[in-house]
């Protein structure tokens, strides 16, 4: 039954609508569009015919790398949404409870993620398209996953507008102009977060734009803040999240996520369920992953052991469920295009950007979070990285057969035993 | 003592349901014609010089040479019969040279000996065996006039239902030990390294080669572990053309014995007929170069299928009416078509397919080590794209080598990275994982020849 169905599907698609696309119909412009749409409904049936070349492929294909990576965002993503919600209804003294309210906290934050969200995807897409049509190639799937990472990564404050802007730049000038996917240098949802965060600094820091409050602005609780856990803790270390009046910024609160932010990035855990999917299904290199979190863990203790300030006092961990440290760790670092492309090569990527994370966020009083700018400064220093591993790669290959040489002389071979290949 | 065993990690087991019974059957039909294919041979030009176009001709009698390599290095035929057709490829190209074949078999007689080394190389030479023998780097025919460094032979073949060398000289024993002889002979005092498989067992034939210059080294791990290549990265490195290799698989032994203790060129060989698609996998006794109708009649399931000489990673595809083995293969592989669509298949798995990725159910079970057959086909599942993913190849590759890197200073032309990067280490064979678990779909082979013969004919 089904398979009827998908079959006249696609012989309507082949017979009816594919000519229209195709050399000499009305929209021939319009085919990589078209095609889009079919490798979107089918796998399609190209087989191999390389020489030479393998005649069986595995099964494997950037679609299915890029929805795995979907499929990643959904736990971040969802509880970003609730929390959304959460952060409003705190603000103004409802539903204080975490249990409470489960489904308006949820609607609002379905009102106000969803806007962003489509925005996004409508303004990428079309600019991916435009560049397929015009460049004459066929419309690739990095968007599939920059477009939720950009949203996943925003204020919820965030005006819609700017949040096209900002797409339409990155789109355009951080992947487009270099070819497209696989070809940027780096990450694309970073690099919008970036122009925004130096265009207008106002909508993207501060301590006024993490808590979504609609029309509720005037009925807000006593002692409202709208600070985030970083802020405090740039402000006054350790103490002053104990302190904290307005909510609990303990470890586990961090953790699990119920704390202001960019609305992705807040619960560690759920970005743990994400690494988990990447991790089983080798989507990520766990290798970067590893590399930041030693990278991150180092600098912090290393500032726990000399402690200048207050802020370079707050125990090591705590900088691991803070800010956007787990989720650039997991989902942003991880990027194959823009991070190192040797197994050593990673190792170094990753434990660089832990590192310069955790400078910028504690020892420059002017940037609050550090991970963003850490992972873009990775990214541009990745091929320097690939280049110096290659590099030394090539002199221990050479110095190596030079020594192989004089072996090859020694003649002598012993005797086989009957059980060494059994 | 214990032969030193080299243990590999890196590499794939792509295993395929239809492996071939080790028993000889009938052929359900007399093969008509054989085939040469001078595409089989790499190094010469596209168009050798016949020195017969037409007419008569007994097996073994000089068929063709290549201007490059001299006279003196001869193509020969391998059956007695009439050459009856020359196809030619794009610009008129030689792609084979096809023989009816006679009812009985007429020999070209040479006169040869194993007293020396000169004897056994010009008897090669001229008898169409030498360019059996592939030159590393590059993978060329050897040309007439090079000293190697080193021979190498790999005593097994992983690829995909690939026969086990042991049974394609089994009943050719004395030929073999023959053919071994002249290779000994033919090495002069260079070492000769033998591969062997830690992980499968050996017969008394191929574990009793010895000699004062022979080096036996085992071997444990999946594919590409029994690939000459690997043994050579690991053994004997060939990095920035170093030094040349000649490389001979067992099986072709049996021809050289043949020729040193008869006089006679006869390609007799064993053919495995392998995967699903066949009714009755199993081994045919015939002339090497057969015509491949003789081989398939009453055998496929279904008639959309891809007749393949050689395996699926490294094999050509052949037309199953006209086609012909190659010379140089032992098994001829037939999988179905898979040009069909699939709704959402990049998403939904209608049927389980071979894959290292673990976002398949295939990958997490190859990867908890639990081995399981498949049925594949020759879909491409997925387009080509840029590169995206990293550290892929380097997961199938057992050697000391950046694939990708390489490949791309292949695409960008890069002649001195290409080198550095290890071009003279690899031919086709040794990356053709590398191709199959592309999540781009990249044309690994393909890159890799190309980068094989720019970098050829401009350092040389």
């Amino acid at each position: 039954m089904m398979k009827k169905l998908t079959d006249s599907l696609w012989n309507f698609l082949q017979t009816k609508v594919k000519p229209h696309f195709t050399k000499g119909g009305k929209f021939e412009n319009l085919y990589y569009l078209y095609e889009a749409i079919e490798t979107f409904l089918f796998l399609p049936p190209k087989v191999t015919h390389d020489k030479p070349g393998t005649h069986v492929r595995d099964g494997m294909n950037l679609k299915r790398l890029m929805i795995h990576v979907v499929f990643a965002l959904i736990p971040p993503m969802l509880f970003g949404i609730w929390n959304i919600g959460h952060q409003h209804y705190l603000a103004i003294g409802e539903y204080t409870g975490l249990t409470e309210g489960f489904i308006d906290k949820f609607l609002v934050g379905l009102k106000v993620f969803l806007p962003i969200l489509i925005v996004i995807m409508a303004v990428g897409g079309t600019i991916e398209v435009l560049f397929a049509i015009i460049r004459k190639h066929p419309v690739t799937e990095g968007f599939l996953v920059t477009g939720p990472l950009i949203a996943l990564i925003m204020p919820p404050t965030i005006p819609l507008w700017m949040v096209a802007v900002a797409t339409a730049f990155a789109v355009t000038f951080g992947k487009e102009i270099f070819g497209g996917t696989g070809m940027n240098v780096v990450n694309t949802a970073l690099l919008a977060r970036a122009f925004l965060f130096f265009a207008y600094p106002a909508h993207m820091s501060g301590d006024q734009v993490w808590i979504y409050l609609g029309d509720a602005a005037d009925k807000l609780v006593d002692g409202f803040s709208g600070a985030t856990p970083l802020a405090v803790a740039a402000e006054g270390g350790y103490q002053a999240l104990k302190s904290f009046s307005y909510q609990s910024y303990g470890f586990w609160d961090m953790f699990f996520g119920w704390i202001p932010g960019s609305i992705g990035e807040t619960s560690t855990l759920a970005i743990l369920l994400g690494a988990g999917l990447l991790l089983h299904t080798g989507v990520a290199d766990w290798r970067i992953m590893a590399g930041m979190l030693l990278g991150g863990i180092f600098a912090a203790i290393l500032f726990n052991l000399f402690p200048a300030n207050e802020y370079m006092a707050l125990p090591w961990y705590y900088h691991l469920v803070m800010g956007g440290f787990a989720f650039g760790l997991v989902y942003m670092a991880t990027d194959p295009v823009t991070s190192a492309s040797t197994f050593t090569g990673k190792w170094i990527y990753g434990f660089l950007i832990g590192v310069v994370a955790l400078i910028i966020r504690v020892l420059n009083p002017a940037y609050p979070e550090g991970v963003m700018l850490a992972i873009l400064l990775g990214n541009v220093s990745a091929p320097l990285i690939d280049h110096l591993v290659i590099k030394s790669y090539i002199n221990r290959r050479s110095r190596q057969v030079a020594a192989l040489t004089a072996d090859v002389q020694t003649p002598e071979q012993k005797p086989v035993k009957e059980t060494s290949h059994a | 003592m214990a032969y030193p065993v080299i243990k590999l990690k890196r590499g794939y087991d792509l295993l395929i349901e239809g492996e071939a019974e080790e028993k000889i059957i009938p052929l359900p039909e007399n093969p008509t014609t054989v085939a040469i294919k001078p595409t089989d041979f790499l190094g010469i030009r596209p168009i050798p010089k016949l020195f017969k176009k037409e007419g008569q001709i007994k097996a073994g009698e000089p068929l063709f040479y290549d201007k490059d390599y001299g006279e003196e290095l001869t193509w020969t035929a391998p059956a007695s019969g009439e050459i009856v057709e020359i196809r030619r490829g794009p610009k008129r190209r030689i792609e084979e040279i096809v023989i009816l074949l006679d009812k009985e078999q007429d020999y070209y007689e040479y006169k040869v000996s194993l007293d020396s080394t000169e004897s056994v190389r010009s008897a090669l030479l001229s008898s169409g065996l030498w360019a059996l023998m592939v030159r590393r780097p590059y993978g060329l025919v050897p040309r007439p006039d090079e000293k190697p460094d080193a021979i190498f032979m790999s005593m097994f073949d992983t690829h995909p239902l690939a026969p086990r060398l042991e049974f394609l000289i089994k009943g050719y024993e004395e030929d073999f030990l023959a053919g071994w002889e002249a290779l000994k002979k033919l090495a002069d005092g260079l070492p000769i390294f033998l591969g062997y498989s830690a992980d499968r067992p050996h017969e008394d034939i191929f574990l009793s080669l010895d000699g004062d210059n022979v080096r036996k080294y085992f071997f444990s791990g999946p594919h590409p572990s029994g690939n000459v290549g690997v043994h050579i990265h690991h053994l004997f490195p060939t990095y920035k053309g170093a030094r040349k290799v000649w490389t001979i698989k067992p099986q072709y032994l049996v021809w050289w014995g043949r020729l040193f203790r008869k006089g006679i060129v006869d390609l007799t060989t064993k053919i495995a007929l392998t995967a699903h698609e066949v009714k009755n996998p199993a081994f045919y006794e015939t002339f090497a170069g057969v015509n491949v109708k003789a081989l398939l009649k009453g055998q496929l399931k279904s008639d959309h299928v891809r007749v393949i000489s050689g395996n699926v990673l490294t094999g050509t595809k052949i037309d199953p009416e006209k086609g012909h083995v190659s010379i140089k293969d032992n098994m001829v592989t037939v999988i179905p078509e898979g040009d069909f669509p699939e709704f959402h298949g990049w998403i939904i798995t209608h049927y389980p397919k071979p894959s290292i990725s673990r976002t398949f159910l295939s990958g997490v079970l190859y990867h908890l080590g639990i081995p399981v057959k498949y049925k594949v086909n020759t879909k491409l599942h997925g387009e080509l794209r840029p590169f995206v993913v990293t550290g892929e190849y380097e997961q199938v590759t057992p050697m000391d080598l950046y694939p990708q890197h390489l490949l791309k200073a292949i695409i960008v032309k890069d002649l001195d990275l290409m080198e550095q990067l290890g071009i003279h280490e690899v031919i086709e064979e040794d990356l053709a994982l590398c191709e199959f678990v592309c999540t781009s779909k990249t044309p690994v082979q393909k890159i890799l020849r190309e980068g094989i013969e720019l970098f050829r004919h401009e350092v040389g």
